[in-house]
């Protein structure tokens, strides 16, 4: 169906071998944790195995080569993104620790009469952070909302000179929707307001330069992009990045220390208190490289022709609703849905026994659910690896489960 | 493999289910939420438990757990409810491991097989945990 060879990329991927309750894997859950192959699995077992030392404060052979490592895993990232130097990523745990980071530092300036402007079809991690940080500062949360078509409703007279942070999801992990976030940031420069954009869902399937999004910040973790758990990454501009006081304390983030006080290290660095996550740093380096040779414009037009193919089979399926874009243009490969009459959680199991792995429940997005009047939703979401034979798998599936509730 | 979880007895209570609704007067209620899923649901009782009302969202296993709750609590002593109450506990809890008595739990049976699926084990305890609480606000002490 495509130029994009897609039973060369399964084959890098050992998990898409195995059987779940007796049928073959369809894994259609990648929006929530992505597969990974054997390259990735590879460089983090020969540097457990070659050249594990702690990094950036040892002498010796291996410490040396596992700081090169690491430090070439931020490059290589950089690159990915299209950041103007390494020096603007910052390594964290995961998106939620990026997002967390910046909004306790950047945060920390913020008074009584700042706002901070997020929207409704945030995942949690983009929700609680900031509704602390005006717990904690007396500052006011303020939202966009989501049209009936699952588009950000962009009202841009809730972004005023009070407006100190605007950070809202660049592709929702619900909805799919990829939001055009060109006139928000247009905005939001324009009352010296910064932008920082949740791109956890978009990093790993589009291809992102950092420089065209305009944005000051962003955040994405490594698992949903072929990576590890427990590796994440904050992007900023390193005006801005340099402006902000430190997150955490510790090791790594100094520069002197006396009894009395402490000077911090310049970004990156002043954010990566303590030893980091550095095989899984290194990991992720394996997998931009992984995603970079197939090259980012395949696999997004591979996802593009799985979602098109998706939307038309369940629009064919009796009783079931899609939430979010109806059609390919402007959503990724991400497909929520309602099957009348049955709770997700007993279309997921139905599904899981025929070996079909999708998300239900609120999708930690929970004021998305509340938008559309549902307490949850099925969650089917692709990547490189998908096929369509294993969106007819779903939509068989989605037979049976209305079989057995009929 | 699911025909051990989806039991006729379970779809059945999910489709039409028995005394749902929330009833007054009553003595005591509770709302319980699952926060991995969403599931919610509220139990009143009265101090006697002549009548046990609820209502409630959620997925099949939470909601017939519910109807089958109603049926089998409704107009016991607070010590025929509390054992009743235990075994259902037990059965879920159990890993699968547990032979359910059906001249205790009626119904109830039919959820043995939810105890294989861990996932789901809590959907079934909802209203039962949302029960007891209601329970000890009317007074009453149910155990486990």
């Amino acid at each position: 169906m495509t130029s994009f060879d897609v039973a060369r990329v399964r084959a890098d991927f050992p998990i898409l071998d195995r059987e779940v309750n007796g049928h073959p894997l369809v894994y259609l859950d990648s929006a929530n944790t992505s597969h990974k192959p054997v390259q990735v699995l590879d460089v983090m077992r020969s540097y457990w195995e070659r050249s594990n030392a702690n990094v950036s404060r040892s002498v010796h052979t291996l410490g040396t080569e596992s700081t090169s490592l690491y430090e070439g895993a931020r490059a290589k990232v950089a690159a990915f993104i299209g950041a103007a130097s390494p020096d603007e990523v910052v390594f964290t745990k995961n998106s939620s620790e990026a997002i967390n980071l910046v909004a306790y530092s950047l945060g920390a300036g913020l008074k009584p009469g700042d706002e901070v402007v997020i929207s409704e079809m945030e995942h949690h991690s983009n929700i609680v952070p900031w509704q602390l940080l005006c717990e904690r500062t007396g500052a006011t949360l303020k939202w966009f909302g989501i049209t009936d078509d699952g588009l950000l409703d962009v009202d841009e007279s809730l972004i005023t000179p009070r407006t100190k942070i605007v950070s809202v999801v660049h592709m929702s992990n619900i909805l799919g929707t990829i939001n055009d976030v060109s006139r928000i940031v247009e905005r939001a420069h324009e009352v010296g307001a910064l932008v920082m954009l949740d791109c956890s869902q978009s990093v790993p399937h589009l291809p992102i330069d950092v420089a065209t999004l305009g944005a000051d910040l962003i955040a994405f973790t490594g698992h949903k992009m072929l990576g590890p758990t427990g590796i994440g990454v904050l992007w900023g501009r390193a005006a801005v990045l340099e402006d902000m006081p430190p997150f955490l304390g510790g090791g790594s983030m100094i520069e002197t220390v006396t009894m009395e006080r402490t000077t911090y290290a310049p970004p990156p660095a002043r954010f990566e208190a303590g030893t980091p996550p550095i095989a899984e740093a290194i990991a992720l380096g394996a997998a931009v490289d992984y995603l970079s040779a197939l090259g980012m414009d395949a696999i997004h037009r591979h996802e593009q022709e799985l979602t098109a193919y998706a939307l038309k089979t369940l629009a064919d399926l009796p009783g079931v609703r899609v939430f979010g874009p109806g059609g390919p243009e402007g959503r990724g490969g991400t497909v929520s849905f309602d099957v009348a009459g049955v709770h997700p959680h007993d279309v997921g199991q139905i599904l899981d026994d025929l070996g079909v792995e999708v998300r239900v429940g609120h999708h930690c997005a929970r004021p998305v659910c509340a938008r559309f009047g549902v307490a949850a939703m099925t969650r089917a979401s692709f990547y490189l690896y998908t096929t369509t034979d294993e969106i007819d798998a779903l939509a068989r599936g989605i037979e049976q489960v209305r079989k057995v509730f009929g | 493999m699911t025909d051990q979880l989806y039991q006729e007895i379970i779809l059945d209570h999910y489709k039409h289910p028995h005394g749902r609704g929330l009833r007054s007067p009553y003595d005591g209620e509770a709302h319980h939420v699952n926060p991995t899923c969403g599931d919610e649901v509220t139990v009143r009782v009265t101090g006697d438990l002549s009548d046990i009302s609820y209502d409630g969202l959620g997925c099949s296993i939470s909601q017939a757990s519910a109807s089958v709750l109603h049926e089998l609590l409704t107009g016991r002593t607070p010590v025929e409810a509390a054992r009743i109450h235990d075994a259902f506990v037990e059965l879920m809890q159990g890993r699968g491991q547990v032979q359910p008595d059906e001249d205790v739990l009626g119904d109830g049976v039919a959820f043995a097989g939810v105890a294989r699926y861990p996932a789901r084990v809590k959907c079934a305890l909802l209203p039962w945990m949302a029960f007891k609480d209601a329970a000890a606000r009317a007074g009453m002490e149910v155990s486990a």
